[in-house]
Parts: C-alpha cells; sequence; structure tokens
C-alpha cells in the first residue's frame, strides 16, 4: 500500500495564525497533482484530523500543482493541551494516509 | 521613479548572507525593511513582553543594519520589534540602538511607533460592540480581555508610514503586520497598492521566495503596475514558481491576505520571470474595506507548570506502555484526592509518551515498537507551589509504578536530579479578534526621539 508522500514532492505543516494550520501539498508535477488531486477531498481531510468536513477549507493550485488545506487548531497554539507548537508536525499525518480507500 | 525596498532578512536574529547585504546596499534601495517577530514562537513571548532572541544576537545585526543604513543613507524600519512587538520591546529596541549610536559617536533621528494597549480600552471597545471575532472565533469575556497580561494591535501601513513621514533615519515599530513596513513607503509614493502590499509578502520572510531560503537578502522594486523581486545572494534565483509559492507560507487561504484597512487579492496575479533569478508581478489587487480595523493579540496566564520526564526502557513496560500509563493516571488521582485539598478542576496531570505518540495525540495511526519511552508527565496549576506538590507526589509513582502482575518493585530512569522541572507561568492566546477605529493613530502611539 502507497501512501500520499510517496506520491508528491513534499508536505508541509505550519500554523496560519495561532488558531489555525495550513498544510501545503507539493505534488511536484501536473501528473501526480492530477493523481492525488481527487482522492483528498475536503472530507476525507477532514477525518484524518478529527474535524467536520465543513471547517477544512481546501484549495487547487493547478498552476503550482500544489494542494492546500486550512483548517482551526483544536488547541490554540503553544496553549496547556498544545503538543506542537508550530504545527509542522501535522504533516505526518496526510503524508502517512494511504493513496486509495477509505480512512478508518 | 520605481520605490526599491531592501529586505535583509524574514527576521532580525536569524541572520543573513554579508555579501548579499552588500550587493543589497550597491543597489541603492529607497529603504530597509526587517521585521521582528511574529505569533509563531508561541504565546510566552508576548505574555512577558521579552523577546525570543538573544540581546547579544539582536545588538550584533541590528549593528550591520545601521551601519547598511547610514552607508545607503535611507530609512531602515523594524516592524514586531522583539517578537511580541509590545512598548516594552520598542523600548529594548530603543536602548539597543542608542547604545550603538553612541559607541559610533553618531547622532539618529528614531521615529517609535507604540502598539500595546491597556487592557481597560480593550474591555470598553468590546462593550461598545468594536471588537469583533475573526474566524475561527474564540469565546471572549471582558474577564479574558481583563487578564491579558499584554495585549497589542498590529500595526498597518497608516502606522508605520506615518513614522517613515517625520523624516527619521530609523523607524522603530512595536507589533505590525508582517508586511506593513515593506508596503509603506510604495504606498507613500503612490505605487500601485495591490503590487504593493502582494510585493510584501513575497518578501517578509526574506529569501524564503528565493531557491536560496536561509541566504535572507532580497530587493523588492515597486511601480504603478507591478512589482518585481530579486534575491542579492550569489546562486540565489526568483523563479515563477518559488514566488508564487510563497503566497501559501502560513497562510490559510493563498490568494487574500487581511491588512488593516482592506485586502490584497492575488488571485489573478500573473508571475512572470524578467531573467534567470528575477520575477515580475502584475495583476495584484487591494480591495479597500470601508471599516478600518487593526488585527488584536493578547495572551495571559493560563496556570503554572512543573513537569518530570521518566525514560522507561525495561522491554516489558515498553510493550505495555499504554495501560501502564493509564493505571498510573488514575491511580495518581485518587492518591492527589486523598492526600491533598486539590479537586480535579484545581490542576491537569498528562502524560504524554514520547515515541509513542506524543507529537501527535490521538491523530496518531503508525504502530511503534521503540527500544525505549519516555513518560512526560505534566502538571498544570494555579500556583508554582501547587504543580510542583502535585509533581513530587506524583515522583516516586512514576519512578516505580507497577504493572498490575509484576512481582518486583521496577524502578525507571529519570534522566537528571531533581525530576521536577518548573516552567514557571504559561501563556495562552486570548484574541482571535479586530479592534474597529475610527482613526488609524487612534490605538498607537507615534514618537520622535534622538538616539546617541
Amino acid at each position: 500500500m502507497t501512501n500520499l508522500g510517496m506520491h508528491v514532492e513534499g508536505i508541509r505543516a505550519k500554523n496560519a495564525g495561532p488558531f489555525m494550520i495550513t498544510i501545503d501539498v507539493f505534488c511536484g508535477s501536473q501528473a501526480a497533482f492530477e493523481s492525488v488531486s481527487d482522492k483528498f477531498p475536503a472530507s476525507r481531510v477532514a477525518k484524518l484530523f478529527n474535524l467536520e468536513a465543513q471547517e477544512v477549507r481546501r484549495y487547487e493550485l493547478p498552476n503550482l500543482n500544489v494542494l492546500k488545506y486550512s483548517f482551526p487548531r483544536t488547541v490554540a497554539q503553544g496553549g496547556a493541551l498544545d503538543r506542537d507548537m508550530h504545527g509542522a508536525q501535522f504533516s505526518v499525518v496526510l503524508a502517512e494516509c494511504p493513496l486509495k480507500g477509505e480512512v478508518i | 521613479m520605481p520605490t526599491r525596498v531592501l529586505v535583509p532578512s524574514g527576521v532580525l536574529g536569524l541572520g543573513f548572507d554579508h555579501d548579499a547585504l552588500r550587493r543589497g546596499i550597491e543597489s541603492s534601495p529607497d529603504i530597509i525593511c526587517i521585521d521582528g517577530g511574529s505569533t509563531d514562537s508561541g504565546p510566552y513571548y508576548l505574555g512577558e513582553g521579552v523577546s525570543k532572541y538573544s540581546r547579544a544576537s539582536t545588538a550584533a545585526e541590528w549593528k550591520q543594519l545601521l551601519d547598511a543604513r547610514a552607508e545607503a543613507d535611507v530609512p531602515l524600519v523594524i516592524g514586531s520589534s522583539g517578537t511580541c512587538g509590545t512598548d516594552s520591546m520598542v523600548d529594548w529596541m530603543f536602548e539597543i540602538t542608542n547604545e550603538i549610536a553612541r559607541t559610533q559617536g553618531r547622532k539618529v533621528k528614531v521615529a517609535t511607533v507604540k502598539s500595546s494597549q491597556e487592557s481597560g480600552f480593550i474591555a470598553e471597545a468590546f462593550g461598545e460592540g468594536r471588537v469583533e471575532a475573526l474566524d475561527p472565533a474564540i469565546p471572549l469575556t471582558e474577564t479574558d480581555i481583563v487578564n491579558c497580561s499584554n495585549i497589542v494591535a498590529l500595526a498597518g501601513a497608516e502606522q508605520i508610514g506615518a513614522a517613515i513621514e517625520t523624516g527619521a533615519e530609523i523607524v522603530l515599530a512595536g507589533r505590525a503586520t508582517d508586511t506593513a513596513s515593506i508596503a509603506s513607503l510604495p504606498l507613500i509614493r503612490g505605487d500601485d497598492a495591490g503590487s504593493a502590499w502582494h510585493g510584501a509578502k513575497i518578501a517578509e520572510c526574506g529569501a524564503l521566495c528565493s531557491t536560496k531560503p536561509l541566504s535572507g537578502v532580497v530587493v523588492v522594486e515597486f511601480g504603478k503596475s507591478g512589482f518585481s523581486v530579486e534575491p542579492m545572494a550569489d546562486g540565489a534565483r526568483c523563479t515563477p514558481s518559488t514566488v508564487s509559492a510563497h503566497m501559501l507560507y502560513e497562510n490559510a487561504d493563498p490568494f487574500i491576505l487581511h491588512e488593516p484597512g482592506g485586502c490584497l487579492d492575488a488571485t489573478d496575479a500573473r508571475y512572470s520571470a524578467i531573467d534567470e533569478r528575477k520575477v515580475a508581478v502584475k495583476g495584484s489587487r487591494w480591495i479597500r474595506s470601508d471599516r478600518y480595523a487593526v488585527k488584536l493579540e493578547g495572551a495571559g496566564i493560563a496556570g503554572y507548570q512543573t513537569t518530570i520526564l521518566a525514560i522507561v526502557r525495561d522491554s516489558r513496560y515498553v510493550e505495555n506502555i499504554g495501560a501502564w500509563s493509564s493505571d498510573l493516571l488514575e491511580f495518581l488521582s485518587e492518591t492527589i484526592s486523598e492526600r491533598t485539598m486539590l479537586g480535579p478542576d484545581d490542576y491537569r496531570l498528562e502524560i504524554r509518551l514520547i515515541g509513542i505518540d506524543s507529537a501527535l495525540g490521538r491523530l496518531e495511526t503508525k504502530p511503534s515498537a521503540p527500544a525505549e519511552v519516555g513518560a512526560l508527565a505534566i502538571v498544570t496549576a494555579r500556583t508554582q507551589d501547587a504543580a510542583t506538590e502535585i509533581a513530587r507526589l506524583a515522583n516516586p509513582f512514576l519512578l516505580h509504578f507497577p504493572l498490575p502482575d509484576d512481582e518486583q518493585l521496577p524502578t525507571f530512569a529519570f534522566p537528571y536530579s531533581p525530576a521536577e522541572t518548573e516552567r514557571g507561568p504559561i501563556y495562552e492566546f486570548k484574541l482571535n479578534h479586530v479592534l474597529r477605529l475610527d482613526d488609524p493613530m487612534e490605538a498607537f502611539r507615534l514618537d520622535v526621539l534622538e538616539a546617541g
């Protein structure tokens, strides 16, 4: 089974301010962009992060071969319950998601 | 006449390529702009009103920029002084500027823009309905506002522009949007507003918009119908991809950027290579808002923490670490209520398992079989004494807590003595709001001083 990370050039997660996370999927080529794009709708990414589908905003940037997802943090950056101050490790959740199939 | 803005680096304290800075000075800039802060380092710095970077690094880099400014004979602007941009950090930057100027026997005219907000003023504005929630909406009460140890408003081009127009050689601004200092001079000179904000966004992290992100220095040239960007380091290139990709960076919406007084819409922006290292951008739009509002940031104490780290290496314990940890937490919760006056609402005790799921928590899906696990116990309480008391109560059990069917008392590894670490106060960001203003300067103070 292959995961998303194996099919794209890189995946970057960052805080977008203290209350949002934004994840950029750099597909690397038009072919990779086209092959992964429809496999990761906002609803699927929402499930991965235990969110409601409408909480995830999804952007397609075909000129850059980039998919972008932005969603609210479940805990604010740097507060008592936060585990990742810069939010950068959230990229792994998407990178290790199987390319095909449903999220369990 | 185009307006040329030299950006030495994404933030003061991170360093820059010296040859690139030299090239930047030789390219005849009209102004040098650098950012000094962000919320990205966490709420502590705003809560305490201190800088993330050392004074020594800040002073060393600032001296190089003061020299660059003197040589180029143009204004030097720093926004978001000292990470958090409180008034205390503007004063800190002034003190550093003053020391350097005195050592060099120079006198320099300095304008300061102060962004700190009295909590009473914000609470009053909140009561009048002038404080509006942004998305995602954070619940806010007057008490939350009053409990913030520091609140800042983010200055835009109006406030920084006013400071530049005093004719100061140096502008030390408190908290400002990342883009405001770069956009200010092009806007004063009547360059295209959409391009001013878009170019500022592209250059706000220095050379991050190029193929050599750590080299720091870029020059942006603003005009009446677009802007261009060029990195100054040897071998660094800006390409339409590296430049357009920067709109994605730390920005929830890759096309829209909200600023005081309006927003940048880069949906129709067109990026083209002028040569192999320089990119031109056209088609960015500025959409003016009919109301003027500035973003607020506030941080307040969310308790005091004490931590203990125990390393579990015994294979049977590593294999059963999840059950061990949840049994231990249950046992500790009972013991704390038996032995202290503290109820469940008075403290929070968690154990994060390093090697298992400490970064992702419930989002972790990868099964792991590590050689060892770090059990990081984090106690948060209303006072430091209470947090440490609970940590000391937990100490012998983190060291010796057995699995149910274990005949022998285990002893895990404490990596240092004392095992407890007092972390002091911890802070939380309390505001995700904007403040509506009738006059952009209403919430800011502009002063002109002499350093040296």
